[in-house]
């Protein structure tokens, strides 16, 4: 009846999880509480979770996306100070079991569940905004993707409290992954949450891809499209070919574990390369899926607080696009220790140190935006310069191990866990952070506090280099990485030093929940009201609207004359239009996603605990709940030129009293 | 005079890392044998040839922001400017030509020193063969031509290349003794090769450096270094020992087990080795000499000496 799932799937036995779990109980009580309390039940399932507006949506992703940046913390600072104590004999306080599921975690929750979910959420909220959309082309399917991302964030923290996770790295590798050496529920976890979250990437691909194509407002050629709509692109097409390697991965794995087939087992012909291969051919594109859009924020951030327009657009372009071909011819380099041959191996390291020109170029490109421009130094500024230094020291060190002479001591390294935590928090969370900072008065209507984000960034850039610079030393010192306890001297002063600057980015995470504390409390103070809709004096279309925009985001779709198109007009002095207002055709919310996404927690945890009654009971909810869907007519409305003209009213009241003001 | 300790103390700052360093051993920097010289050689000069690029990018970086900061209304300011041919040539060129440079070195450095490829000493002295076993959590070392085997621990004569056939009856994992250099992954029925040689007697770490499960912490094994005569009396040694290890004493000895003592055999099963690689290919094996696909069985028979198939 209940399969696997017993009452000693509950770990009563390890303090931390207990307490762990009471502290969400606590908090997640407060939080149900609170919503009841102010009686905002009913607005909440009304004007967000059903919503299908990308704007909502995207203030969810990255919400969820931050919330799971607290846990992949957790799991990081644990994992420092477990070995800044084991050692010498000492055991630390986590015990092998413990831990591999520790730095599981930790890999997966920061890549699909933090950097993917914030990655979505800054193309949902910019992009439409960006190329003069209303919404995205397939809104419910939009809704559809959150709720898959939102449930594999689910299951994959419920395994902390029932049952536990894999405990074979953020990969899974086989055979140590199959049921022959993990017979345990874990890396079902892993498998059901990362695949039902997948599901929910490839919508938003093909979504975003389709909305790209498609939805560009009248006269926005293809070299007319913003830089970060540019990246989006780039980071669909990579999303649309990649993730079904994923999906047909763990497909297999899946098959190998629950139908006992033989595709990566060690004997009957399964084959452990045959899974890395296809793993790191989505896995290596998957990281360019998540720096690109970083990039895109870059030229954005700098471009808008240089004064001037982005340094060679065109080269900006060719240089995304050819990154986003060659990722894909990379992949070998992840495993150049497998005893390949020197042609394939020579010919995935100079492929690979390929990619470092085009990004080279980036570098460059926002280097001379900056040039004989006027630098404002606001807190995006700070991530981004921040960024540019770090950066090109990651791609340095990744360079140094593209050269297979080199990766076959660097391999599994601490120095490598340096290189990819180099590019990974310097280039991927940097950016996204910067972006949050620029576009948030879009998404609410007030800006984020400086001071605070100032000292956020210094706490990060510093806690960085604290907690990363030694593990590259320690690579050098031939210490491998998911080590659990050590005695080598050397090693400990280095790991010392790390669990410091563990700490003081624990700081930089402190200064961001107190940044959004205080921008939300101060948001009414005039300096940080965003009445014009375009506070920063920002380039493209998503600057030309109010702050939060209406629903429909364009009352009147613009005309678009060439790059900047809305920074040119400011120049020109032309900026209201007046063309005439027409109903405008929107999408009705939705409970489909919703209830989806709830038939799906249903199916992956059945699946995972072999409760197949429980299971089978999802997928026909689900099916059910796609049948009415369809079956369902009334999906859209069209809002009345009454209230376009109202909030028209509105919003030039706001620009007029903002010009009142100065 | 309030500045001079201050400025002292900046000028022994380059010296600090080397400081921090001094009295520890950094494995990958400390080379003890060719193939981690290379390897050292090759990461040195790449981060060499790359800080031409990256020293200037981070120094442009910080003088640009700072030189155009808003509030700098001295500084030139071009509103419109986005575009130069001239430094367009530039940005590309001179990462190209810089990839074009580790392109090559890459290139002979894939080819010369890949770990398949057997090395030769100048005075031609005889390899010895190694063949590695990773279990869970330990690692077998076969000597196959001296009827030998140890676990967790690895001899090896100084000056002599070292052959390794490296195979896995368990997980995979990595097979790495850094101060020696390159490290090759252990896979289950398939057989991997790596060419090592040590040029200095001593005592290196050796390691798993791929996660293989609860005991990947303490796999690890000592590499002794030492004479070629002090082997061949390490090797009579062990031979004087009474543990064998065959088909019948091996599920013992390869059962799981974390931190694993050091052990001798003095006499191992010729096809031991063989045998594990067999036994995840449904018991078929590649013949060494020839290349064709046959039983273990037949081949073991069709070969009965250790000295291999003859022609």
């Amino acid at each position: 009846m209940l399969g696997k799932l017993s009452l000693s799937a509950i770990p009563f036995d390890v303090p931390i999880l207990v307490g762990t779990f009471l502290g969400v109980a606590v908090i997640g009580l407060a939080v149900l509480g609170a919503v009841t309390y102010f009686g905002k039940w009913g607005y909440l399932w009304r004007e967000w979770l059903t919503t299908v507006d990308h704007k909502r949506l995207a203030v969810m992703y990255i919400i969820l996306a931050i919330v799971m940046l607290f846990r992949g913390f957790a799991d990081a600072i644990m994992m420092r100070t477990q070995l800044a104590l084991a050692y010498a004999g000492n055991p630390g306080y986590l015990p092998p079991h413990h831990y591999d599921q520790i730095f599981s975690a930790h890999g997966t929750i920061m890549i699909f569940f933090m950097a993917m979910a914030f990655m979505t959420g800054l193309l949902n909220l910019v992009v439409p905004l960006q190329i003069g959309a209303r919404d995205v082309a397939f809104p419910f399917l939009n809704s559809l993707s959150f709720y898959m991302t939102l449930v594999g964030a689910l299951l994959i923290n419920l395994s902390l409290f029932i049952g536990e996770f894999a405990q074979c790295g953020w990969l899974v590798y086989p055979p140590l992954s199959e049921m022959q050496f993990s017979p345990g529920v874990g890396v079902d976890y892993y498998i059901w949450a990362v695949q039902i979250s997948g599901v929910g990437t490839l919508l938003t691909g093909v979504n975003f891809f389709t909305t790209i194509v498609k939805m560009r407002a009248p006269g926005m050629g293809w070299m007319q499209m913003p830089v970060f709509t540019w990246t989006a692109f780039c980071t669909t097409v990579l999303i649309m070919v990649s993730f079904p390697v994923l999906t047909v991965t763990l497909a297999l794995l899946s098959l190998d574990r629950y139908l006992g087939m033989h595709f990566f087992t060690n004997d009957a012909g399964g084959n452990v390369m045959l899974y890395l291969s296809m793993i790191w051919t989505w896995g290596h594109p998957e990281v360019y899926i998540l720096v690109i859009p970083a990039f895109g924020v870059f030229s954005e951030v700098t471009s808008t607080f240089s004064r001037k327009p982005l340094f060679g657009y065109n080269t900006m372009v060719y240089a995304t696009c050819s990154i986003m071909v060659l990722s894909f011819v990379v992949w070998v380099h992840h495993f150049f220790t497998m005893g390949a041959g020197a042609n394939v191996n020579t010919f995935f390291g100079i492929m690979t140190m390929v990619i470092a020109v085009p990004t080279g170029v980036k570098i460059f490109n926002w280097l001379f935006t900056m040039y004989k421009g006027r630098v404002e130094f606001t807190a995006p500024m700070y991530w981004t310069i921040g960024f540019m230094i770090t950066f090109s020291i990651g791609g340095m060190t990744g360079v140094m191990m593209a050269m297979p002479a080199a990766d076959w001591i660097l391999h599994n390294s601490l120095f490598l866990i340096a290189h990819f935590h180099n590019v990974i928090i310097g280039g991927v969370y940097f950016g996204y952070i910067a972006g949050m900072g620029f576009w948030f008065p879009k998404a609410f209507g007030f800006k984020l506090n400086e001071a605070w984000g100032k000292r956020a960034f210094w706490c990060w850039f510093v806690g960085f280099y604290l907690a990363f610079v030694p593990l590259y030393v320690l690579g050098l010192e031939g210490m491998t990485r998911r080590m659990n306890h050590y005695d080598n001297p050397d090693w400990r002063p280095w790991l010392l030093i790390a669990e410091a600057g563990a700490v003081v980015i624990a700081l930089g995470i402190v200064c961001q929940l107190t940044q959004l504390y205080v921008s939300i409390r101060d948001r009414n103070l005039p300096e940080n009201l965003d009445l014009t809709g375009d506070p920063w004096g920002g380039r493209t279309l998503e600057w030309s609207i109010s702050s939060p925009p209406p629903a429909y985001n364009f009352a009147v779709i613009p005309d678009i004359h060439g790059l900047d198109t809305f920074h040119t007009e400011k120049q020109l002095g032309r900026r209201a239009h007046n063309k005439p207002l027409a109903p405008i055709h929107m999408p009705k919310n939705t409970a489909a996603g919703a209830f989806i996404g709830a038939f799906a927690f249903i199916l992956g945890f059945g699946a995972i605990w072999y409760i197949w009654w429980m299971a089978g009971l999802g997928l026909i909810g689900i099916a059910a709940t796609m049948i009415m869907r369809s079956a369902n007519r009334d999906i859209d409305y069209y809002v009345p030129v009454s209230e376009i003209e109202h909030n028209e009213e509105v919003y030039s009241r706001r620009i007029a009293a903002a010009q009142a003001a100065e | 005079m309030k500045a001079g300790p201050m400025k002292k103390l900046w000028r022994y700052l380059p010296a600090l890392p080397a400081l921090m360093l001094s009295g520890c051993t950094v494995d990958l920097l400390q080379p003890r044998g060719p193939i981690a010289e290379m390897n050292r050689d090759v990461m040195v000069a790449e981060f060499v040839i790359m800080m031409f690029v990256v020293v200037p990018t981070c120094i442009a970086t910080l003088y640009f922001a700072w030189k155009y900061r808003a509030s700098n209304t001295q500084a030139e300011y071009l509103p419109t400017w986005d575009h130069s041919t001239k430094i367009e040539y530039v940005i590309w060129g001179v990462p190209s030509l810089i990839i074009i440079a580790l392109g090559a070195i890459s290139w002979y450095s894939t080819h010369a020193y890949d770990p398949y490829r057997p090395i030769q000493t100048a005075d031609n002295v005889k390899p010895l063969n190694v063949q590695v076993v990773s279990l869970d959590w330990k690692w077998l070392f076969i000597y196959p031509d001296l009827g030998i085997a140890t676990i967790n621990q690895l001899d090896v004569p100084t000056n002599t290349p070292l052959n390794f056939q490296i195979t896995s009856d368990t997980v995979m994992t990595s097979f790495f003794i850094p101060r020696l250099g390159s490290m090759i992954y252990s896979m289950p029925g398939q057989q991997t090769q790596l060419h090592l040689l040590a040029t200095e007697s001593g005592d290196y770490l050796g390691e798993a450096s791929q996660f293989s499960g609860r005991g990947f912490s303490d796999m690890k094994f000592r590499t002794l270094a030492m004479a070629p005569e002090e082997f061949s009396a390490w090797v009579e040694k062990v031979k004087s020992g009474s543990e064998n290890l065959d088909d019948t004493t091996y599920p013992k000895y390869s059962a799981p087990q974390e931190a694993a003592p050091v052990q001798y055999f003095a006499h191992v099963q010729p096809d031991l080795f063989d045998g594990i690689v067999a036994k995840y290919n449904n018991g078929m094996m590649v013949e060494k000499t020839t290349g064709k696909v046959m039983h273990m069985q037949s081949a073991s028979s069709a070969a009965p000496s250790d000295t291999g198939m003859k022609e």
